[in-house]
């Protein structure tokens, strides 16, 4: 029997596979910005979906730090369209 | 026990609506219409994803008590709440940074931020 933890996470990386389509084909560089920032947060629910799947704690703490620093990075990307940097 | 129904109803709501934003994100027009999709759908989908790891994680502190379950829930919650805070604000940004690079929206009616410059 096929844990549903895990079947969640292979779900959600179907998702992600199919937003990576709007990475590659994106006419503009914001299209590739807004498919690169669902991509961010589908892999924070992918990393607390596995974290329960493994038993292992700290997946959840590397969602934190990977949430928080895809932010920033997403904002240094917006700035750099912007054409303020 | 009768949480796990919860669970199950929170992962379906879950990868239903990540779902819906992905098909957003593939089908519609232009950025700002794709942006709309993407980001709702997206973060809603994955809180209701993590509300369902605190699910179990309750669960199995009520039944077994043991406090590693009591640890994942919280840090789960805080992951919930740093989506949260940080999504809509990534999408403002992503929004005017593509309107003020010359994106243009593709069926717009009227365009209030060109009529107030």
């Amino acid at each position: 029997m096929i844990d549903i933890w895990f079947l969640t996470g292979f779900v959600i990386i179907v998702w992600i596979l199919l937003s990576l389509l709007r990475v590659i084909f994106g006419p503009t560089a914001a299209d590739r910005v807004v498919a690169l920032d669902t991509i961010n947060t589908l892999i924070v629910a992918v990393m607390v979906v596995l974290s329960v799947a493994y038993r292992e704690l700290i997946y959840v703490d590397i969602a934190i730090v990977y949430a928080l620093l895809s932010f920033v990075s997403t904002l240094y990307i917006a700035k750099y369209l912007e054409g303020g940097i | 026990m009768w949480t796990s129904y919860l669970i199950y109803v929170f992962i379906a709501i879950g990868l239903t609506f990540n779902g819906l934003g992905v098909v957003g994100l593939l089908r519609f027009p232009d950025v700002y219409t794709r942006l709309h999709a993407a980001t709702k759908a997206t973060t809603f989908g994955s809180i209701f994803t993590s509300l369902g790891v605190v699910t179990w994680a309750f669960t199995q502190l009520y039944l077994s008590g043991n406090s590693w379950n009591l640890t994942l829930a919280l840090h789960s919650l805080i992951a919930i709440a740093a989506l949260l805070l940080t999504n809509p604000v990534g999408a403002h940004a992503i929004a005017r940074a593509a309107y003020k690079s010359g994106v243009k929206p593709k069926y717009a009616v009227v365009d209030r931020l060109e009529v107030g410059k």
